[in-house]
This record gives C-alpha cells, sequence and structure tokens, in this order.
C-alpha cells in the first residue's frame, strides 16, 4: 500500500518539502533573531522575549486564518495570487516556527555567551562575529532546535489546510489526508498515513542525532 | 627584544572600583614598568582579578584613571589576558589557536603555520586536533597561553596560571611564562604562591582589601615586608 501508490508517494514528497523548505527558511531567519536578542539590551526586550515565548504556542490555525487574509484576493498580498498553492503553505509554516526557533535559539545563545563573554571581549570580537561565534558553537543545541521547529511544521494541519485548501495532487500534505481520510470513514488509509508521517519524523531525528554524534566527537 | 612598548608603563591613579555599595578596589596608585614580571600577591578576594580586568580595559574605573604608554583609552590590541577559569570554544585545539590569531589580524594563509608554532611553544603540537574542552587542567593552561600570545602582546596579564596544577605542570607553565618575559613581554601575574613569586617576580604589588600595601623587588617583599599585611601573609595568617 505504502511503497506502490503514487499518490502516496507525491504527498509525503509535498509534506517533506514544505515543512523542509519552511524550517530552513525560518533557521535562517530566526536563529539570528534569536542571537541577536540573546546579545542585546534595549527597551522592551524583555516583552519581546516573553512574546516570543508565547508565540511558541500558537494555534496553527490561527496562522492561517492570518496568512490566508494577508494572501486572499483582497488582502494586502493578494496579487501574488500565491493561496492555495505549496507557497503559501510555507509562508504560513514559516511564520509558525519562527517563534520556536527564535526563542530556543536565545536561550541557547544566552547561555553560551555567559560562557564566552569575558574571553570574546578580550579577543575584542565584533558585534557580527561574536552572533556568527556562538551560532557555530552552539551548533549541536541549535539542531535540536531546527528539529523542534520541524516536528511542529510537519504535525500540524490547521495552517496547510486553511491556506493550501486540502487539493488533492497539489496542496495535499500528510496531516491535510489523514484528517480528510478520517472524516471520509477510511480508518486504515488513515491510520497508515499517520505510521508513515511518524516513521518519517522517527527517522529524520535519528539522522540528526547520527551526525550530532559523529561531528561531536570531531569538535568537542 | 623588541621596540619599545606603546602599552607600558601602565599607570594606574586612584584607581576604585565599586559596585554599589562594596568598594573592590580602593584608591589604588601603582606603575608598572617595562621588565621583569609583576606578581600581584594577595589573599582571596583581595581585588586582583578585578585589578587584572582594569589592567586589560575590560572594566573601567569608577573613579581615577588608567593609561597605557600615556594614552587613556589605548585599544587592546597589543594586551592579552589568561583568566582564572579560561574558556575554549567549542572547537579543536588548534582551532581555538586559529580563532584568535584570525581576531588579531593574522591573514589565512599565514595562520597554519603561525598556530603551529604556538603549539609547539607551549608543547601542545601533538594535541592540536584534539577538542579542546577536553583537555586537562595543565594543557588548558597552556592552550590558553597559547591563545594569549596569537595576539602577539606587549602585556601579557595573567590570572593565577597555576592555581589548580601540580608541581610537574606548574614548572611547564613558569617555563612558558619565563620564556615569554625573555621576550620582551611584560608579564603581570596574579598568585598567591610564595614560592612561584620567589621564582617568578621582578616587583611584587601586594593587595589587601583591594588597597595597595607594597610595591617592592621581590627580595624586599618577601625578606623584609613592611607592611603588617604583607607580613601576616608571608607567615600565613589570616588577612582581614
Ligand atoms: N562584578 C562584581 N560584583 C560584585 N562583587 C564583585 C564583582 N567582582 C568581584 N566582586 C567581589 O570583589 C572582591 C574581589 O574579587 P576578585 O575576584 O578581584 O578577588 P581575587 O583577589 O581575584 O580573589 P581570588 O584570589 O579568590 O581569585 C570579592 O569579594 C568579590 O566577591
Ligand atoms: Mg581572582
Amino acid at each position: 500500500m505504502v511503497s506502490s501508490n503514487p499518490t502516496l508517494v507525491a504527498i509525503v514528497r509535498l509534506s517533506l518539502a514544505v515543512s523542509l523548505t519552511a524550517s530552513l527558511i525560518a533557521a535562517v531567519v530566526g536563529m539570528p533573531l534569536g542571537a541577536l536578542l540573546a546579545l542585546t539590551r534595549f527597551p522592551g526586550r524583555a516583552m519581546l522575549v516573553v512574546l516570543f515565548n508565547a508565540m511558541m504556542g500558537l494555534p496553527p490555525v490561527v496562522v492561517g486564518l492570518a496568512v490566508y487574509l494577508l494572501l486572499s484576493r483582497t488582502g494586502p498580498l493578494g496579487t501574488m495570487g500565491i493561496l492555495f498553492t505549496p507557497a503559501a503553505m510555507i509562508m504560513a509554516q514559516t511564520i509558525l516556527i519562527v517563534p520556536i526557533i527564535a526563542a530556543l535559539t536565545r536561550q541557547t545563545v544566552e547561555d553560551l555567551w555567559f560562557d564566552y563573554r569575558d574571553e570574546l571581549n578580550a579577543m575584542e570580537v565584533g558585534p557580527a562575529r561574536r552572533i556568527a561565534t556562538l551560532l557555530w558553537d552552539a551548533r549541536y543545541s541549535l539542531v535540536t532546535t531546527l528539529l523542534a521547529g520541524f516536528g511542529r511544521a510537519i504535525a500540524e494541519v490547521g495552517a496547510v489546510m486553511i491556506v493550501g485548501g486540502n487539493i488533492d495532487g497539489f496542496t495535499r500534505t500528510m496531516t491535510t489526508a489523514i484528517a480528510l481520510e478520517t472524516s471520509k470513514g477510511d480508518l486504515p488509509l488513515a491510520m497508515g498515513l499517520g505510521l508513515v508521517l511518524v516513521g518519517i519524523v522517527l527517522a529524520i531525528n535519528a539522522m540528526a542525532w547520527a551526525a550530532r554524534l559523529w561531528s561531536e566527537r570531531q569538535a568537542g | 627584544m623588541r621596540a619599545p612598548s606603546s602599552e607600558l608603563p601602565v599607570v594606574l591613579d586612584r584607581v576604585s572600583f565599586k559596585t554599589g555599595e562594596t568598594t573592590i578596589i580602593d584608591r589604588l596608585s601603582l606603575t608598572m614598568a617595562p621588565g621583569a614580571p609583576t606578581v600581584i600577591v594577595g589573599p582571596n578576594g583581595s581585588g586582583k582579578t578585578t585589578l587584572l580586568r582594569i589592567c586589560m580595559g575590560l572594566i573601567a574605573p569608577t573613579d581615577g584613571g588608567i593609561s597605557w604608554g600615556g594614552r587613556q583609552h589605548a585599544a587592546m590590541a597589543h594586551r592579552a589576558i589568561v583568566f582564572q577559569r579560561p574558556v575554549m570554544l567549542r572547537r579543536s585545539v588548534a582551532a581555538n589557536v586559529a580563532y584568535a590569531l584570525a581576531r588579531a589580524g593574522v591573514a589565512r594563509r599565514a595562520r597554519v603555520a603561525h598556530v603551529d608554532e604556538l603549539l609547539a611553544r607551549v608543547g601542545l603540537l601533538d594535541l592540536a586536533p584534539r577538542a579542546a574542552r577536553r583537555l586537562s587542567g595543565g594543557e588548558l593552561q597552556r592552550l590558553a597561553l597559547a591563545r594569549a600570545l596569537a595576539r602577539d602582546p606587549e602585556l601579557l596579564l595573567l590570572d593565577e596560571p597555576t592555581a589548580s596544577l601540580d608541581p610537574a605542570s606548574t614548572r611547564r607553565v613558569e617555563e612558558i611564562i619565563l620564556m615569554a618575559a625573555k621576550s620582551g613581554i611584560k608579564i603581570v601575574m596574579a598568585s598567591h604562591d610564595l614560592g612561584q613569586v620567589r621564582r617568578i617576580a621582578g616587583d611584587v604589588v601586594f593587595l589587601a582589601r583591594g588597597a595597595l600595601c607594597e610595591q617592592r623587588s621581590a627580595d624586599d617583599f618577601l625578606n623584609h615586608p613592611t607592611t603588617s599585611e604583607a607580613a601576616a601573609f608571608l607567615r600565613g595568617d589570616l588577612v582581614i
């Protein structure tokens, strides 16, 4: 059932493509943002930290709705014409997980900065280089952060359902397919999809774990 | 020997350092001139670390002034410090030294040879690919010295560099320090090991409760302390 079904393969591939892309974009945006938040002191910083921490629990349907309004024909970004396309799904998931990645990165980098501060100051390391150094040296913890973001993206259904529309063969992901099959009463298919989803998440985490072990042995 | 230093003498003029209500350094005036190592001696909590941070320029005095070679806001470029508990980056031994070289402006192509030379100088060449955070205490201290020397300093500040080392490791670290001193680097070092003072110090700065008690040649200090605090410290009494 799993390997022979071309529709299923397409669904899995789309889910992975959307969530991995969203995770990557969110990492590129969220990690420097988190590091910046860890290293700078400005009025309102504490509020921003709390806000990001709170946004880790943002309901996917709310993000979906916001992006839907943004992208709908009359919305501010309506002219882009990407509503009900994978691009919209990537956008929604990115917005969903940037706070997770930024908040977890901030904590990690802040702890490391406490450790490194004196040494980096004594070596006269400038602000941009500081951020790069801290992110690089925190890379093992940041892989876990990235996985947390990816896990949330691949598992959510509300946002992709709203902005993707669950169109067969175009924007149908594993989670939206599971929701649909369950509501149609095809429980075996829904179960099968669910198992595939869990298997993929497990496999990706196992790969990340192995990569971490290997590279940690190289660099300590 | 190198050209006359731009960092020396280091002159502290009635320097105080306070946090809130507590005075950590108390109206301390002091001149550190080129020449043999200056060792800062004093009991725990007397302000040695704080004084070294001020000398590095990492913290500014809350009162009074400090100047390096006559300049008050000199860049740190020709100074280096080894902290009491050095922290290494989560990288290899060689990469830690390379990082310091890069920050000191050494071109990428010149770095590899330079790393090897510095590691050889502290006897760590064999450990170059090892993870820096897994070094033993003695190895870590020597790596910290290599990293500080990577800045090609004129003034090298050392905060109890042998505090937790065994006699053999202490000897190795002291050899590196004496070699650096011989090459013309001014060493300013905190210590409460009197044997070490005897082996290394040209002159001694004795601190108690953040105030300067004595600044004299090591021989004078060890044999004829003039203040009761220093005499008590040398006898092994508590200095309160
Ligand atoms: N940032 C700070 N805030 C408050 N108190 C401080 C701070 N830094 C140092 N102190 C206090 O100032 C005093 C002097 O500290 P310092 O570390 O300079 O002493 P020290 O001579 O290096 O001691 P040790 O021999 O134990 O290393 C201590 O009582 C310490 O607790
Ligand atoms: Mg100290």
